[in-house]
């Protein structure tokens, strides 16, 4: 049998049907489902007399457009839109049978933390959802895409996908990470690296001896910003983490199962002598703090960095870096860690895990925020209450940090947490794009350690001066 | 879905790279559970001031531009989010075609699901038609995908290329949920298959 890569292997087992020119039905394992890209495909269903072919590989939570203050429960704390939305999923979940965690659940959260959480992501699986950070689950050495709304019907209604295969690229991380690097640092440096655009057509397989020694949150992390880097997925191999992380969840397979799914998962890796169409090696030691200074992922620099100038730069770039300059707020050659920050945001599917609210309580303990204001909001409210317990939730609040209910929150700015004009936020969401935490307000990117080290300090710092 | 036939119309250059689903239409603007209306706010916040006022230089606002059906944008045009409301917002606006050095993955597919064409041309060709496209209403450019060629409006021919089965689709106005269903049998045959192989997922 000739060579595989982990992409062809679990492509391979999902093929339902391969027309003449290669165009093929993939078939979805799990299909992950939340309240803003999916009513338009529920409408389509009902509007065409259609079923929900597979209700039990279907999941459904509301996340993007829920407040996360308390007392959510109660619709009249909800905007006009949220409410129609939530409503919405709510009566979509019930009329077509598919599993639903609502906000009063304490399982809710953002559905790309859910997931992993429950135990719906598995190795080996396919997975959408409605939503382009849906590559998270690749952590786990499962195959999953982003779609669009259209997609999410035609799952919906055939539990397939229409695909055709992408190419395959290696990003391997070599060696060890420095004290202070974590898994953000990997995945904005490669973007750095690669630019938004450098994994178009690609499936990014991440692996090296630092992915390795990562822990699924940290994978998690890695895999979700594979879209900024403008991959269709991005994959780890599962490994003894991933099925100690798996084993024993609510939706896991058990006892017999288990091993039989056991002997197939230990299978997922990429031969030796596979073929690659694109490798990018970077040295972990190599990779430093970073923090973005414009409005692309790709506009990334170590935080001992200067702003950049757009003359730096060729092309098309020029004129984008001289917009986001304008837009950012920044002058070239500034130094990056003298940058002045309003806000702080710890949250979201990239960084809004159990381990990313520890590092940055770690930083936090026993400190207060120099900062106007700052919030944490929780990726789950299992997460959230770990949390409690662990004694974590109290470092936060007793830094002056608001400790908010489970959601997207200010990672989009949908619901009423958003950035005013021209308020600067670090964030340790994925997304630094124009108008995306708020209209005119300025996001940089950076990891839950770097965050919490900015709102101690009131300005971008290098997280490393203060372990 | 509509079909799509030869198009010819009016281009606006958007030179600008990275144009991400963000600035295509802002997210307060996906609280609709329709897809219908959301043309009235495409790149809201470079079209539009805070107080809801055209911004005079923007593009799609000067007079010769306001009936645009084609866009030549720079390079990643699309980049960020899976919302399929980009498309719609573009769609609705009445822009049925985009033509860049390259697209983002989603945004590219998201496309061809509501009846527009999203061509790649290599930069030298866009170099030509950004400048055709500042001609204005005076410079409208040919599109026809039987043939797969763009035209400019001084007559010069750009051929370019499209997923065979994404074009048949284009053409005919076939809606992709109707062709899956005619393979129901293989996907039974599939899910049969798979719940003896992996009985655990
Ligand atoms: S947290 Fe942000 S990136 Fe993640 S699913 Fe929510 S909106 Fe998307």
């Amino acid at each position: 049998m000739s060579p595989k890569t982990l992409y062809d292997k679990i492509w391979d087992a999902h093929v339902a049907h391969e027309a003449d020119d290669g165009t093929c039905l993939l078939y979805i394992d799990r299909h992950l489902v939340h309240e803003v890209t999916s009513p338009q495909a529920f409408e389509g269903l009902r509007m065409a007399g259609r079923k929900v072919r597979a209700p039990d590989r279907t999941i459904a939570v509301p996340d993007h457009n829920v407040p996360t203050t308390a007392g959510r429960e109660n619709p009249e704390a909800m905007t006009e839109d949220s409410r129609v939305q939530v409503a919405a999923l709510d009566r979509n979940a019930k009329d077509f049978g598919i599993h639903y965690y609502p906000v009063s659940d304490i399982r809710q959260g953002i559905v790309h933390i859910v997931g992993p959480e429950q135990g719906w992501t598995l190795p080996g699986m396919t997975v959408v959802c409605g939503d382009s950070h849906t590559a998270t689950h690749g952590a786990f050495g499962a195959l999953a895409h982003g779609i669009g709304t259209s997609e999410v019907e035609h799952v919906l209604a055939t539990q397939t996908l229409i695909q055709k295969k992408s190419k395959n690229m290696k990003v391997e991380i070599t060696g060890k990470l420095r004290p202070g690097v974590t898994a953000k640092d990997i995945t904005l440096s490669v973007i750095g690296e690669t630019g938004t655009a450098g994994g178009t057509g690609y499936v990014i397989e991440y692996c090296g001896e630092a992915i390795r020694d990562l822990s699924m949150e940290g994978r998690m992390t890695v895999c979700n910003m594979a879209i900024e880097g403008g991959a269709r997925a991005g994959l780890i191999a599962p490994d003894e983490t991933t099925f100690e992380y798996v084993k024993g969840r609510p939706h896991a397979p058990k006892g017999a199962q288990f091993e039989a799914a056991l002997a197939w998962w230990k299978t997922l890796y990429s031969d030796d002598d596979a073929h690659w169409d694109k490798v990018i090696t970077i040295r972990g030691e190599d990779i430093e703090p970073v923090v973005t200074w414009g409005t692309s992922p790709e506009d990334v620099l170590p935080i001992s960095a200067l702003v950049p100038s757009p003359e730096d730069f060729e092309g098309g770039k020029v004129e984008a870096a001289k917009r986001a300059l304008d837009y950012m707020g920044l002058e070239p050659g500034q130094k990056l860690s003298d940058i002045e920050i309003d806000t702080v945001f710890i949250g979201s599917c990239t960084n809004g895990r159990i381990e990313d609210l520890r590092a940055a309580a770690e930083i936090l303990k026993g400190k207060k925020i120099a900062v106007k204001r700052a919030m944490v909001v929780p990726g789950s409210g299992l997460v959230r209450a770990q949390a409690e317990e662990e004694g974590i939730a109290d470092v936060f609040r007793d830094a002056g940090f608001e400790w908010r209910l489970a959601g997207c929150s200010m990672c989009l700015a949908m619901n009423p947490d958003q950035l005013t004009e021209y308020e600067r936020c670090a964030a340790t969401s994925n997304r630094n794009f124009e108008g995306r935490q708020g209209y005119k307000g300025r996001t940089h990117l950076v990891s839950p350690a770097m965050a919490a080290a900015a709102a101690v300090t009131g300005k971008l710092t290098d997280v490393r001066e203060m372990m | 879905m509509e079909k799509f036939e030869t198009l010819t119309g009016i281009a606006a250059p958007m030179p600008l790279v990275n144009i991400d689903t963000d600035m295509i239409i802002p997210k307060i603007f996906l609280k609709t559970i329709k897809r219908s209306g959301l043309g009235a706010n495409l790149f809201d916040e470079m079209r539009f001031d805070r107080q809801g006022n055209e911004i005079a230089d923007f593009v799609l606002n000067q007079t010769q531009y306001r009936e645009t059906q084609i866009l030549v944008a720079g390079d990643n045009f699309g980049c960020g989010s899976s919302r399929e409301h980009a498309p719609w917002a573009l769609a609705d606006f009445g822009i049925k075609v985009v033509i860049s050095t390259s697209f983002a993955d989603i945004f590219y597919n998201n496309c061809f699901k509501n009846g527009m064409l999203p061509i790649v041309m290599p930069q030298e060709v866009v170099d030509v038609l950004m400048k055709d496209a500042e001609h204005g209403s005076n410079a409208r450019m040919v599109v026809n995908l039987e043939e797969q060629t763009v035209t400019s409006s001084d007559g010069e021919v750009f051929s370019f290329e499209v997923d065979s089965f994404k074009k048949h689709c284009l053409l005919e106005g076939l809606d992709d949920i109707g062709l899956t269903m005619e393979k129901a049998a293989s996907i039974d045959a599939f899910e049969a298959g798979a719940a003896q192989a992996r009985p655990w997922v």
